[in-house]
């Protein structure tokens, strides 16, 4: 499997082409309007010293420089992408097609309502399908991602506790649960409190009951958490987080594994974001936009972004990202109901089959069944030098996206693998083969690598501490 | 005395005065740490308050406070060269100091020799 990528040559930044006074379009002589900004502006007008120093190219030079760039490109187009909790599964086509269809793709939201009705009957329809797939009373599909419909949500939360008059502090947070929850807690103005993990790598219920009070605005767990195994205990929390008079926030990133066989909204979450971009196959960030739908519970409906007066308010302009919202549509149509319990199933099935091949050359810190990822350490390869940093390297070198790395915090130099459903066996194995290669691989060449990219190993801690983010011509 | 917390930070206390930092195990651990926050003088501190924030290449981590006091000083050297928390250049990169509340809370931590102990433990 090693061999050079896509990656093997150097390209300037586009500032670094061209020359001065090169242009791709000629605009018409304009000398009367121009006459009089300059008047309008004054002194304000910029002399040639402080102008922005622009790119001048051609548009051949302009359409080569960003074609050679996109084959730099690493995508699920083109290689595995194992990158844990991103569920980074394939883009069926047809999804693209759906969404190019004029009927949709020359909408805009200003045309009459009357013009509007096959798109609304889509949302509408939408909505009710994850409805349906997460147990949830009703949906709104405005927020525009995963960390929007958090904070969504957690406004919700919030507005449900003032309207009875209470104002709680804190919120609970798994160890194990995903980065973004503490993160929507404290944006909100809430405490984020930490609740220990347990040897078996689900919530430490007794840290939990020590922690849970009448100051407990929320829980936020992601179920299955960031170790990718089912909070078994998850309707007992529910039921003691609601005995308090709390919430509980579903974290949604991880539905990839429960698709038709348990809904959160029965274990009695009360409000979960979906991410359209993760379980329903609409293209990730730098593809994106993404989708962040929200479910909520009963009492949570009048609370939603479209709901009536006593809405938390529009958290997105117009509909939110509708193109993202068709290929949702699309998804959940070509699969039907059964399709997507099989999905689901068999992105388990994929998880569990790295973890039985690669659990001899990697130390699994947690050995129940996993769900739809699997969480390894580097304690093994730590003792000959190798660190997971080093194992990530060279996993790009053999064509293999790394996994999410150093996280979860709770496992030490965590390697976060998550197939998805859609790569097959033999993709597997030789994605597991390229795992077993980085594993028993020396230190001298590992901390090397890269080899096979245009630039090899990156100094990070350089990039951090001195980060150069404007380019300046010598 | 120099006494150890858990979560890898070491309190070295003289009378009611105490330095605190984190452990050269941590600091291995983090790797090339990139940023670093800390509180301003005269902030009371409980014992297991968040008192600061540290950034590595890997992770962001918090960091707690061992024992309850007020923060007298900060080392403000390492705020503006992070990278001095593990370049030798500081011979023993302390982050903050603090006037103790109670002193009785010492006995909770640990002892030089258990932390080592805790480590073995917990490498294994």
């Amino acid at each position: 499997m090693i061999g050079r990528q896509n990656f093997d040559f150097e390209e300037q930044l586009i500032f670094e082409h061209g020359s001065k006074g090169r242009s791709g379009v000629d605009l018409p002589e304009c000398a009367e309007s121009q006459a009089a900004a300059i008047k309008v502006l004054g002194k304000h007008l910029r002399t040639e010293e402080d102008q922005a120093q622009l790119a001048e190219c051609s548009e051949p030079e302009v359409n080569r420089h960003y074609t050679r760039l996109s084959r730099w490109n690493f995508s699920i187009d083109t290689n595995s992408y194992p990158l844990g909790s991103c569920t980074m599964k394939y883009n069926p086509r047809i999804n693209e097609w759906a969404a190019r269809l004029p009927g949709f793709a020359q909408l805009h939201p200003y045309l009459p309502e009357s013009r509007l009705e096959n798109a609304k009957a889509l949302i509408e329809e939408l909505r009710a399908y994850l409805g349906e797939i997460g147990g949830f009373e009703a949906v709104s599909l405005q927020p525009a991602a995963g960390a929007q419909g958090e904070f969504t949500g957690m406004l919700m939360i919030r507005k449900a506790l003032e309207a009875r008059g209470e104002s709680r502090h804190k919120v609970l947070v798994p160890a194990s649960a995903h980065g973004t929850n503490p993160a929507t807690a404290a944006f909100l103005g809430y405490r984020a409190v930490t609740v220990a993990t347990g040897s078996d790598g689900l919530i430490d219920m007794e840290d939990f009951e020590a922690k849970l009070d009448e100051d407990c605005a929320a829980i936020m767990i992601t179920n299955p958490n960031t170790l990718g195994l089912f909070e078994k205990n998850i309707s007992e929390v529910c039921e003691k987080v609601h005995a308090v008079g709390g919430f509980v926030y579903g974290d949604g990133a991880n539905l990839n594994a429960l698709m038709g066989i348990s809904r959160p909204g029965d274990w009695g979450i009360d409000v979960m974001h979906f991410n359209l971009h993760k379980t329903f196959t609409t293209p990730h960030g730098g593809g994106g936009p993404g989708g962040g739908a929200v479910g909520v519970c009963k009492e949570l409906a009048p609370f939603l972004p479209d709901s009536g007066e006593q809405s938390i308010g529009r958290v997105r302009s117009f509909w939110g990202n509708f193109g993202m919202m068709i290929r949702a549509y699309a998804y959940i149509r070509e699969m039907g109901a059964g399709g997507l319990k099989k999905a689901s199933e068999r992105a388990v099935l994929n998880a569990n089959y790295i973890k039985a091949k690669l659990k001899k050359a990697f130390d699994l810190p947690y050995e129940t069944d996993c769900l739809h990822e699997v969480v390894f350490s580097d304690w093994k390869q730590q003792k000959h030098g190798v660190s997971t940093m080093d194992m990530a390297k060279g996993l790009i070198d053999r064509g293999v996206h790394p996994p999410t790395i150093y996280f979860p915090l709770i496992v030490h130099g965590a390697l976060m693998i998550e197939p998805t459903e859609t790569e097959s066996k033999e993709e597997l194995d030789a994605l597991c083969e390229a795992f077993l290669e980085v594993a028993k691989e020396g230190p001298e060449r590992l901390r090397l690598s890269p080899f096979h990219t245009a630039l090899s190993r990156l100094d990070e801690a350089g990039a951090a501490r001195n980060p150069i983010l404007v380019f300046k011509k010598e | 005395m120099k006494y150890f917390t858990k979560s890898h930070e070491w309190v070295s206390v003289e009378g009611n005065n105490a330095t605190v930092g984190i452990t050269q195990h941590a600091r291995k651990q983090l790797g090339d740490i990139v940023y670093l926050e800390l509180p301003s003088p005269k902030t009371t501190l409980r014992a297991g308050d968040v008192f600061g924030v540290i950034e590595s290449v890997k992770a962001v981590s918090d960091l707690y406070a061992p024992v309850s006091g007020t923060v007298t000083g900060s080392n403000e050297e390492l705020v503006s060269a992070p990278e001095q928390m593990s370049d030798g250049s500081q011979e023993n990169p302390w982050l903050i100091k603090l006037t103790l509340s109670n002193t009785g809370e010492l006995g909770g931590l640990l002892s030089a020799e258990n932390y080592e102990k805790y480590l073995e433990e917990e490498v294994k």
